[in-house]
């Protein structure tokens, strides 16, 4: 037991104490600590076990640097691992746990691998557990690693998502933040002050220094208060940056009740901010660095900065009996703060031979011993800090000659400060070392600059040494911890060194130094450090590694925001939808559609169902829905002439009012898509398309005319859910269109297949299309969306007496492939050329280039034995249709060998009373007749290959 | 080098680790090779490896800008399979996985290969039938496959959202898929060919390429020319760049691809999952990370930074599969530049110029076919010919039309 709060100062109310729990046991805090501060003011010294070693931890930091208190907060659904304890705001009944120790912090089994330290450094892993064969081991070292526990119940909370432009966007709420933001906000700029912690003031709050004449907590408060008068400032705290994107992007993550006890949040959890400002600064401030020495992660090593910090924000002072250990002038001012709030400062330990007189003086004053050119050899002390063994250091970090002991619980280490250069470096901005401040420091950089601590402007009265590692043999020290999180020790960084991983990358990577959930905030300089120095080499030229986004562990549920369940893509409703649930459809989700697959009777299944429905089309007339059928206007001059270069079929030979079915190319000549094109007038085309490429065919046609034929005179518009279509279909079909008072000749001689007018159906604004992928006399009947449901009341009503009846897209398919008509992406993919599907006539024939020819016709196209499409009948007596997905193979195939081609699309043929599939089959159409046995996951059918179409083979249907 | 064993790390533990040796000589280029590989990635190191294990040659330089695997071999999510749907690939890719299965002990360097097993899912009825067709391809051209319902996919994967927006209708499981420690694939091979006598030369920039009569000659580089007739241009992500300087055009483009972990976590994954319908796929790494990726940035890049829209994406995908993960942090996002060509399918074999060969093209696929990839190469600059196994990812497609077009037939993002 160390720590302990004062009964004045830090920013809590002390009126509201909020009872929490850690590890089980019931302690107390106040409003405005953080789960660290309230536990440290409760004497708990031990917050954490080590990633590797289990090695028991302490608190080191007070902000976002801390690589020792990771938590687990909550419990159930509500559970959050690895949180850090600094940055967890303390509620009423906060309940949280220690990770990575088992059965407790206190007696952790696996510290026995801090025993076997010796044997498992750095990378051990990489030369052990081949053999027999590393899965006998994997179990074991998965179960050891890990820190928290993944929840294991959906999240209960909703993220908020929003984007925000500004003039000025000012990361970090310090005092270079705040006046930055003033200065900005006076200029008449629109300010947005962001800062990751609920408190405002950075590393001043709280504290007495002087700021233009006043006292840091005074000056911090006026400033707050003239920034939250003006119209033009907006201000958040709680608000992280967590990454800086490419041209200028910042995300910024706002917690908004996470502080909160459970039973008092409602709303979003968080908001991810999707920030574009004219100007970011970056005023992120420092991180303080440990020092590097035996034993430096003894619970009560803690930064000088963190126990400064404690002090002001939270009136805890870290310990009682406190030693500081340094190497530049910051650490002394909280060893004379802590003194002066009544701590028994064991001494102030300086590697420099002339600390300045000033803080001499003041030590004097304050009756603290000095040991100057001196730094720690060794913290003692197992699960708590005993002492600290120190003696005289050289430059290079030797401890020579004889040591004393210092009795101490405390011990505060500043080994220097880092600027905080993260969102600079996302952003692609470059860093340089900064020889005084031992430190890497921005480049200016266009768009961002960086400002106060994060820009390196804490300049100190005199260079800071050099102090990377202190070591009694002058060898970097595999008891000195660098990496605390992730267990790595300046002997693994000289192992890696040794072993030639010395690209600072190779270093990360070997040893995992700096690849904690911290980021290597407190270890990645002083790796670099060491390194350089066994290296022989300027830090500068070692370089840093990639900071990657975000700054600090960000929940996936504010990335993904509104788009969990439904709102990850809504699903498209027919212009029918409630009809079709009204009257029993099974609704199945077709590209993104809701359409329905059949509309099972009570009883029925929806085999049945589909059997039904394609007899009744067959022999009466079916009503289908084919609103997500493609629609793209294409219109102007150059329209006909256009679409000759889109499709493998001319179409400007088509005349006005009549249809044409086409096929359309990739650049690499295989089928894109299909559909109908109908001619509306000379310069004017509906192009059709399959439901699912409706946007991808309108992207390509645009594609093609803003970035190839930009001379052309075209218009493109997809007007695909402007229009409901109803589909007619089975001999029947003219008779119910009749019914509708048609004011079109929609007499067989006038409005033949595959031709198209416009005009009104039941007085509606309609285009009736006579075309067919059933076989069936059918008409397509389109009218604006709005009047979708008077054209279905009208239709079911017109359509009893001719025995109407609904069917869906199963019946739909069964009759295509009863008809040998292709359905794209089933029955062709991404090698299917337009030779492959019967389309190598017409391509010879026309003489105009199109989109794939070429690439259609190289040597390969032109094989003779490329897959074909061709029809397959079931000779093996079995009733079931093949399998889709099915493959084909020689009929001499007595075992599993690799196929010649695939089932692609397969069906019960109610009209046929026969399985019938169509398939991808090598040099199918040469094969009309062959046997071939079709493979499935281990069973075996037998097949002959048939032409495509096996119903109305002559077309008399459709002609009707 | 010093050999691992059980032997050697008892010596090294009770010598304070000081009886180790650098795993890989830092080299200096000599003025001429035999052969020379261009990239010093996991394709680079396992193609010079090969070239000295299997074809005994051993004059041999492999050149890297860099630090070796700091390309995509340092930055991909750590997936091996060989799923793959035309015999062409899955011939190929389960070479490749072969190889890996052997690689720590044949490398006496423990890359990691977890045989975890790979699921793959279909969400809709095209897609249990595309899923289906791809099971049955695999299983005839030789590799594993289980094609399994929806209820045994559940049970199989503890976690696996019941229901999510889109539906789990089946799923395809290689078995002998899984995931290994990508940095440790490049290091084994490096410090393998290392110890053939390969030097390996970090920071060393190919500058330019001397050509004469359509033949290599040798290359100029940032530390001096070198005299050499046999080149490997293992560049992935700058291979058009690098043709660039050799003369020639590729068909391909380079686009970002990210990855991102999350924190460490206790297990709670163990398999391999990809959701075809938002292209997200994730595992749980040895050390506790969810590693998930899904979708290219669409557009062309050689910024290795990552964004904020493909991370809005893949954290709704993986939140769709499993919505605990809600809750559990994003520590990391990253990108790698990945070469794309027109059919998904790498381009292994001759250049317009004689005696350089190119290894390029893998998509976003290319750590799982590195031994493969480093194999087959090999062969072919040794021997001058295309090993069979490799024969059909000629550069000469593009102008047959023989592509191969893997990512429109299985449905699968590569």
């Amino acid at each position: 037991m160390s720590g302990y709060r004062l009964d004045h100062g830090g920013d809590i109310d002390r009126t509201r104490p909020l009872t929490f729990h850690w590890e089980g046991k019931s302690y107390s805090g106040f409003s405005g600590d953080t789960l660290a501060s309230a536990l440290l003011a409760s004497g708990v010294r031990m917050v954490g076990r080590s990633f590797k070693y289990h090695r028991p931890r302490g608190l080191i930091g007070a902000g976002l640097d801390e690589p020792n208190a990771i938590v687990q907060l909550e419990q159930g659904a509500q559970t959050i691992p690895n949180l850090k304890a600094p940055y967890v705001e303390l509620y009423e009944g906060l309940s949280a746990d220690p990770v990575n120790a088992w059965p407790s912090l206190g007696f952790d089994l696996l510290a026995v691998n801090g025993l076997l330290k010796r044997f498992i450094p750095a990378a051990f892993y990489y030369k052990t557990f081949m053999w027999p064969d590393w899965l006998l081991f994997e179990p074991a070292i998965r179960k050891a690693a890990g820190l928290g526990t993944s929840p294991a119940l959906p999240d209960p909370d909703v993220y908020a998502q929003t984007s925000a432009h500004t003039d000025v966007l000012v990361v970090g709420g310090g005092i270079a933040g705040l006046s930055a933001a003033l200065y900005a906000a006076q200029a008449g700029k629109t300010v947005m002050l962001v800062t990751g912690g609920a408190h405002w003031g950075g590393r001043l709050a709280g504290t007495s220094d002087t700021i233009e004449g006043k006292p840091a907590r005074v000056w911090i408060e006026d400033t707050l208060r003239t920034l939250a008068a003006m119209p033009n400032v907006t201000l958040k705290a709680r608000t992280l940056a967590t990454g800086h994107y490419d041209h200028g992007m910042v995300s910024l993550c706002e917690r908004l009740t996470d502080h909160l006890p459970l039973e008092q949040r409602s709303g979003p959890r968080q908001r991810l901010w999707r920030v574009r400002a004219d100007d970011l600064i970056l005023a992120s401030g420092a991180i303080e660095r440990p020092l590097v020495f035996r034993g430096n992660d003894r619970p009560g090593v803690m930064l000088a900065g963190a126990a400064r910090a404690y002090l002001h924000r939270y009136g805890v002072i870290a310990g009682r009996q406190v030693v500081v250990a340094t190497n530049n002038d910051s650490a002394w001012q909280a060893a004379f703060d802590l003194a002066e709030a009544g701590a028994r400062l064991v001494a102030i330990v300086d590697a420099r031979n002339d600390p300045s007189a000033a803080l001499l003086d003041r030590a004097r004053s304050l009756g603290i011993p000095v040991h100057t050119g001196m730094a720690p050899a060794a913290a003692r002390g197992g699960r708590s800090l005993r002492g600290v063994r120190i003696g005289r250091v050289s430059r290079e970090g030797r401890i020579e000659g004889a040591t004393q002991t210092l009795r101490c619980d405390t011990l505060l280490v500043s080994g220097g400060w880092n600027p905080a250069v993260h969102l600079h470096s996302h952003g692609a901005g470059r860093l340089t070392l900064d020889t005084n401040l031992q430190s890497f420091t921005p480049i200016a950089a266009a768009g961002h600059r960086s400002v106060g601590g994060a820009a390196g402007d804490f300049a100190p009265a005199a260079p800071i040494p050099a102090l990377w590692s202190i070591s009694e043999t002058g060898e970097p020290d595999p008891e000195a911890w660098v990496d605390f999180q992730n267990d790595v020790t300046a002997g693994d960084i000289a192992l890696a060194a040794r072993e030639n991983f010395r690209s600072v990358e190779h270093l990360k990577r070997y040893t995992t130094l700096g690849m904690a959930s911290d980021q290597g905030k407190t270890s990645n300089v002083s790796g670099i450090g060491i390194l350089g120095t066994l290296l022989d080499r300027p830090m500068q030229a070692i370089g840093t590694t990639k900071f990657r986004p975000p700054y600090d562990p960000t929940p996936f549920g504010v990335f993904a925001g509104h788009r969990v369940g439904e709102g990850l893509r809504p699903r498209r409703r027919l212009a029918f939808h409630d009809w079709h649930s009204e009257n029993g459809a099974s609704l199945d989700e077709y590209g993104g559609w809701m359409r329905p697959a059949a509309y099972p009777r009570a009883g029925e299944s929806e085999e049945d169902a589909v059997r039904r429905e394609v007899l009744a089309v067959r022999a009466g007339v079916g009503l289908f829905e084919a609103s997500p059928l493609g629609k793209i206007e294409v219109k102007g001059p150059d329209a006909a002439a256009f679409l000759d270069r889109m499709y493998v079929n001319t179409i400007s030979t088509l005349n006005v009012g009549r249809c044409r079915y086409a096929i359309m190319l990739t650049e690499n000549g295989t089928v894109f898509d299909d559909g109908v094109v109908t001619r509306l007038g000379e310069d004017h085309f509906l192009v059709g398309t399959t439901s699912g490429h409706a946007g991808a065919i309108a992207e390509a046609l645009r594609e093609w005319l803003q970035c190839e034929w930009t001379t052309m005179q075209v218009l493109v518009e997809d007007v695909t859910t402007c229009w409901a279509v109803a589909n007619i279909a089975g001999p029947k079909a003219r008779d119910v269109l009749a019914a509708l008072e048609p004011d079109v000749d929609i007499s067989g001689a006038a409005f033949p297949h595959m031709s198209a007018r416009t005009g009104h159906v039941c007085g509606l604004p309609a285009r009736i299309a006579r075309v067919s992928f059933t076989g069936e006399l059918s008409y397509e009947i389109a009218v604006p969306w709005r009047d979708a449901g008077a054209l279905w009341t009208a239709l079911v009503e017109a359509g009893a007496p001719y025995g109407l009846t609904p069917f869906g897209v199963e019946a739909l398919m069964t009759m295509r492939i009863e008809k040998g008509f292709l359905h794209v992406g089933s029955d062709t993919d991404g090698a299917t050329l337009p030779q492959d599907i019967g389309f190598g006539g017409i391509m010879r024939k026309k003489t105009q280039d199109f989109v794939g020819r070429r690439s259609s016709l190289r040597s390969d196209g032109l094989r003779a034995d490329r897959r074909s499409l061709v029809g397959l009948e079931v000779t093996d007596g079995n009733p079931a249709p093949l399998t889709t997905g099915a493959h084909v193979l020689p009929a001499t195939a007595a075992a599993p060998q690799p196929g010649e081609g695939w089932v692609t699309s397969s069906t019960w043929s109610p009209t046929l009373e026969a399985p019938l599939a169509l398939a991808l089959v090598e040099r199918g159409q040469d094969r009309m007749g062959d046997t071939v046995r079709v493979w499935d996951l281990g069973t075996w059918r037998e097949a002959r290959i048939t032409g495509l179409c096996r119903y109305d083979p002559e077309g008399a249907r459709l002609d009707a | 080098m010093t050999r691992y064993s059980a032997w050697s790390l008892l010596r090294a533990g009770l010598s304070g680790q000081r009886t180790w040796t650098p795993a890989w000589r830092d080299a200096k280029p000599k003025k001429s090779y035999e052969a020379v590989i261009i990239g010093g990635g996991g394709h680079g190191l396992a193609t010079a490896y090969y070239l000295a294990s299997k074809h005994g040659l051993r004059d041999i330089a492999v050149l890297e800008r860099g630090w070796i695997g700091g390309g995509n071999t340092g930055r991909n999510t750590t997936v091996i399979r060989s799923n793959y749907f035309f015999p062409e690939s899955t011939r190929f890719y389960d070479f490749s996985l072969s190889l890996y299965e052997d690689l720590s002990r044949e490398l006496n360097y423990n890359i990691m290969f977890s045989r975890r097993g790979m699921w793959s899912f279909a969400h809709d009825r095209h897609g249990v039938e595309m899923l289906r067709r791809s099971a049955n391809a695999m299983r005839l051209n030789g590799a594993d496959a289980e094609y399994h319902e929806a209820d045994e996919v559940f049970r199989r994967i503890p976690g696996l959202n019941p229901s999510p927006r889109f539906p789990i209708l089946a799923g395809l499981l290689q078995p002998r898929g899984g995931t290994a420690r990508h940095d440790a694939v490049a290091w084994g091979y490096a410090r393998a060919a290392d110890s053939l006598g390969v030097d390996i030369i970090q920071n060393c920039e190919v500058t330019g390429f001397d050509i004469r009569d359509g033949r290599i000659r040798g290359l100029e580089t940032s530390l001096g020319d070198i005299a050499v007739e046999r080149v490997g241009l293992a560049v992935a992500g700058h291979s058009s760049v690098m043709a660039a300087r050799a003369g020639f055009r590729l068909p391909i483009v380079s686009y970002a691809l990210q990855a991102f972990v999350s924190e460490p976590m206790k297990p709670v994954l163990d398999t391999v999952v990809l959701a075809p319908s938002t292209g997200t796929y994730l595992s749980q790494s040895d050390k506790g990370e969810i590693v998930v990726g899904s979708a290219l940035d669409l557009f062309p890049s050689y910024a290795q930074r990552g964004s904020l829209p493909v991370l809005e994406h893949t954290a709704a995908g993986l939140i769709d599969l499993f919505p605990h993960f809600s809750r559990v942090r994003l520590l990391r996002q990253w990108a790698g530049i990945v070469d794309v060509v027109q059919d998904s399918t790498p381009i292994l074999g001759e250049s317009p110029v004689k005696g350089l060969y190119l290894n390029c093209g893998w998509g976003t696929g290319g750590f799982k076919a590195i031994p493969g990839g480093g194999f087959c190469f090999a062969h072919n600059i040794a021997t001058g010919e295309a090993h069979p196994l490799a024969a059909a990812f000629s550069l000469d497609r593009f102008r047959t039309g023989a592509l191969i077009d893997e990512a429109a037939a299985s449905g699968i993002a590569h």
